[in-house]
């Protein structure tokens, strides 16, 4: 079989697979699928959450590790990751195929390098500066994360929703999840996706974080596209097929190459092969991007980066926010070090409580997930989230260890209180509008409950007396699950709404 | 040319590949190992910085009179010198209470000609260095300058130790409410010699704020959440640091409106000093300033309890001077 038509195969499954990885951790499906193996095996999620958290988040001998892992293939084989397995690339690759012109004699002009390609790498450094002080935007841009956000946060409820409307049921179990801001994440992903029917690839070219990351990486590869000058007779067709736009007609930019085999294949004369060691002059190992460039990237990212952070731009470092992490975050801005807007807790979540943050996070929280208690709720006995979580911004805990029966990875004591609920007693109908309620005392899920009755005699306003139920708040018992607010019969703002843990001691 | 590399070229090649791929995991070994940033210290127990007793002195003097200066050097030397508690060589840490970014006269901030008798008295001894550190509730800079404290610090030979966040660290008290909580460790890990300076204070929630209160302007976190066990957070704190000497600076007494005071209806010319190794006791004694008794002061009966003192101060040997 041709090599090319493998790595067309080698594409489709790891596509395929990437897609049923996403499809099998949403709740009731996942049954313990190592369903965050893309993240996991991401080695630029690797390499920045390493930086900024100065410790390899692992799993045994999974998590982070193979993202490692896979940095180790690039050393020794290039970029085959890009050209082979990446799902985003994969898409891209299928866009262009099916929407870039198929004359020759463009196909080889698109393929050409151009000199502004360069970009993706003063992206990379600025990136990796941003996370040596702990601030993570690697997710913005990283291929994995920014499709795995796409697919959970977009795609699938847009195909859920076109399922369900054709009568076909849906790829959710109950009803199609929805996801606040979600619209932006999709221009994101598509504008992207259709640049490739402009330029090849133009995300994985020029903009394209971990690429540029293995491209650094490919650099002592021992294994690489090797062009025999003497065979050559400088058609160019290798350029027709060729995925990073890498020169395989001329000197091969080791760093910009993708392994595609395409060149191999396109050749009439047989002058390319993928060689072992094969002579040094017929590659340049860097890329080229000048090294005051390089500076001005790093320089640039250590000033933007702070800057934001102090300029307001992100989070009050008060470490209090307003808004409610999922149970077993870190605290702020331990978050923040490792979250990489994957969304893939949003894809776990069985309540869909879990919402993409607009800017109300925060710009560094842009994506990162929050609880919309109108939305859903944080059903106490469900850790989802943190078991798909890659990076460890949410922990794994067990069901006793959020409820507090087992020892918790955070050290703290006694259940997971993500929130403490209070009530607006102007809203509240027993407090304000002699009418009968505590649907919030009847749901709390706490034994004994966190929210409990006070029998309280009123004199009505037609001068009746009578005795109503009010509800009120143990903050001592109360894990802000929010299951009260969501089932507050209040329209609008609930009566009784979770903030953030009110900390009694 | 030649299509094949030499020997001494592809040994290079795969050497520089496989030393790369060796340090990129060993390096990712190494990292896994690692503690993540941010992760919490392990706790630290505090030490006693007490000194033993000293034969024929007494553990506890009350000082009356004026100026300030004067209390303090009679002070010392009612309980046996300076000596017995600073030898050449030590670091000397001076808690005295600056919470407040106002002028000393309003008597919320320790006396700072009590604090610079006490930093000279150190710098005579022999101290390799005196620190004069406190976590205010105002803004830092500013108490320091406004009550005079920093002045006075600088102008004895001390030096004025700001608090940072790197400073504070997590404290051992297992089984307490200030178990894990964060305080200002670093000055207290540098320190081997520790005293207290602090004024006699009416409080709001307290009664009164004296030498053990004043140990809480070295916790961190959120420590406005301990009012909801005042009392038992100052009975933890006269557990928790074990100082070589209080002072109780009564100098000026805040009868009201504490702890800020802020007109000078809310203090009092106390004129009086006293200096001791037991701070229950002097609280017990600084009660009495306040006109009213230690069986007011809940927490002192909860420290005595814990056997971190005497509340009941008369029965030290105390010796009662007038300047």
């Amino acid at each position: 079989m041709r090599i090319a038509n493998v790595r067309v195969i080698s594409q489709a499954f790891f596509l395929v697979l990437f897609i049923a990885c996403l499809y099998l951790a949403t709740a009731p499906r996942i049954a313990g699928f190592p369903t965050s193996i893309f993240l996991e095996a991401d080695p630029l999620v690797s390499v920045a959450v390493t930086i900024a958290t100065g410790h390899l988040y692992h799993v045994g001998a999974t998590g982070l590790f193979l993202g490692i892992g896979l940095l180790i293939a690039t050393l020794i084989l290039g970029r085959v990751f890009c050209g082979w397995i990446c799902p985003f690339g994969t898409l891209q690759h299928l866009v262009h195929w099916l929407g870039f012109s198929r004359s020759a004699k463009a196909r080889i002009d698109g393929n050409r390098y151009r000199k502004w390609y360069w970009i993706k790498y003063v992206i990379l450094i600025g990136l990796l500066v941003g996370a040596a002080f702990q601030i993570l935007q690697i997710g913005l841009l990283d291929p994995i994360a920014l499709a795995s956000r796409s697919f959970t946060d977009f795609v699938f409820p847009v195909i859920d929703q076109g399922l369900r409307l054709l009568g076909l049921g849906g790829i959710a179990p109950s009803q199609t999840p929805v996801f606040a801001g979600a619209w932006l994440i999709g221009i994101v992903f598509f504008t992207f996706l259709l640049m490739s029917v402009v330029i090849p690839r133009f995300f994985c070219r020029a903009v394209c974080p971990l690429g540029a990351l293995m491209g650094v990486f490919s650099r002592l590869a021992v294994w690489r596209i090797h062009r025999d000058v003497e065979t050559c007779d400088a058609c160019n067709l290798c350029l027709k097929g060729c995925e990073g736009a890498s020169d395989p007609h001329g000197t091969l930019r080791l760093s910009e190459c993708m392994v595609c085999m395409n060149c191999v294949e396109d050749c009439p004369c047989q002058a390319l092969s993928f060689k072992f060691l094969p002579p040094s002059e017929s590659a340049k190992p860097w890329p080229d991007l000048s090294g005051r460039r390089a500076v001005l990237a790093g320089v640039g990212g250590a000033i933007l980066f702070p800057s934001l952070r102090r300029a307001g731009a992100t989070v009050p470092l008060s470490g209090s926010p307003g808004w409610i992490r999922p149970p077993g975050s870190h605290p702020e801005a331990g978050f923040l070090a490792r979250c990489i807007k994957c969304d893939a807790c949003l894809n776990s979540c069985p309540t869909n409580v879990l919402q993409p943050a607009g800017l109300e996070a925060g710009f560094e929280g842009l994506w990162t997930p929050i609880l919309d208690m109108r939305v859903g709720y944080c059903d106490v006995t469900c850790t989802l989230c943190g078991h798909v979580c890659p990076t460890g911004a949410i922990e794994r805990l067990t069901p006793d260890q959020r409820s507090g029966k087992a020892e918790r990875p955070d050290g703290g004591e006694g259940p997971v209180q993500i929130g403490t609920a209070s009530y607006d007693r102007g809203r509240c109908l027993p407090w304000a509008m002699d009418t009968a309620c505590v649907v919030c005392e009847e749901v709390c899920p706490t034994s004994p409950k966190a929210i409990y009755n006070r029998k309280q005699e009123v004199v009505a306003r037609d001068g009746t007396k009578r005795v109503m139920q009010r509800p009120f708040v143990d903050p001592k018992l109360c894990v802000g699950c929010g299951i009260c607010e969501h089932e507050c019969p209040i329209r609008g703002p609930a009566a009784v709404r979770v903030g953030s843990h009110i900390g009694t001691i | 040319m030649s299509e094949s590399v030499s020997r001494r070229d592809a040994i290079k090649r795969i050497g520089a590949c496989g030393a790369a791929a060796a340090a990129l995991g060993g390096g990712a070994l190494w990292l896994s190992g690692r503690r993540p940033r941010g992760a919490a210290p392990a706790p630290w127990a505090l030490p006693s910085w007490a000194v033993a007793a000293k034969a024929g002195a007494p553990d506890q003097v009350v000082v009356r009179g004026s100026p300030a200066k004067r209390l303090v050097e009679a002070a010392l030397e009612e309980l046996g010198g300076i000596q017995r508690f600073v030898v050449p060589g030590d670091v000397v840490l001076i808690k005295p209470n600056a919470a407040f970014d106002r002028p000393a006269w309003q008597g919320s901030t320790t006396n700072p000609d009590v604090l610079r008798a006490m930093v000279a008295a150190c710098m005579d001894a022999g101290a390799a260095e005196v620190l004069v550190a406190d976590n205010p509730i105002h803004v830092p800079e500013g108490c320091f300058r406004k009550t005079g404290l920093g002045k006075a610090t600088e102008e004895a030979g001390g030096r004025v130790w700001l608090p940072r966040k790197v400073d504070f660290g997590p404290v051992a008290l297992p089984g307490t409410v200030l178990d894990g909580w964060s305080v200002f460790l670093e000055p207290l890990k540098r320190a081997t010699k520790v005293i207290g300076i602090a004024p006699v204070k009416d409080h709001n929630l307290a009664r009164a704020s004296m030498t053990l209160k004043n140990w809480y302007g070295l916790l961190g976190g959120p420590r406005n959440q301990l009012h909801q066990k005042l009392d038992e957070t100052i009975a933890t704190l006269a557990g928790m640091v074990k100082p070589t000497l209080s002072v109780l600076d009564g100098t000026r007494i805040l009868i009201s409106n504490g702890p800020t005071g802020g007109s000078p209806e809310d203090v009092i010319d106390g004129s009086v000093l006293a200096m001791g190794i037991d701070g229950v006791a002097l609280d017990a004694f600084g009660a009495t300033l306040l006109e009213i008794t230690a069986a007011d002061l809940t927490y002192l009966g909860m420290a005595d309890r814990q056997g971190f003192g005497t509340s009941d101060w008369t029965s030290l040997d105390t010796r009662e001077v007038t300047v």
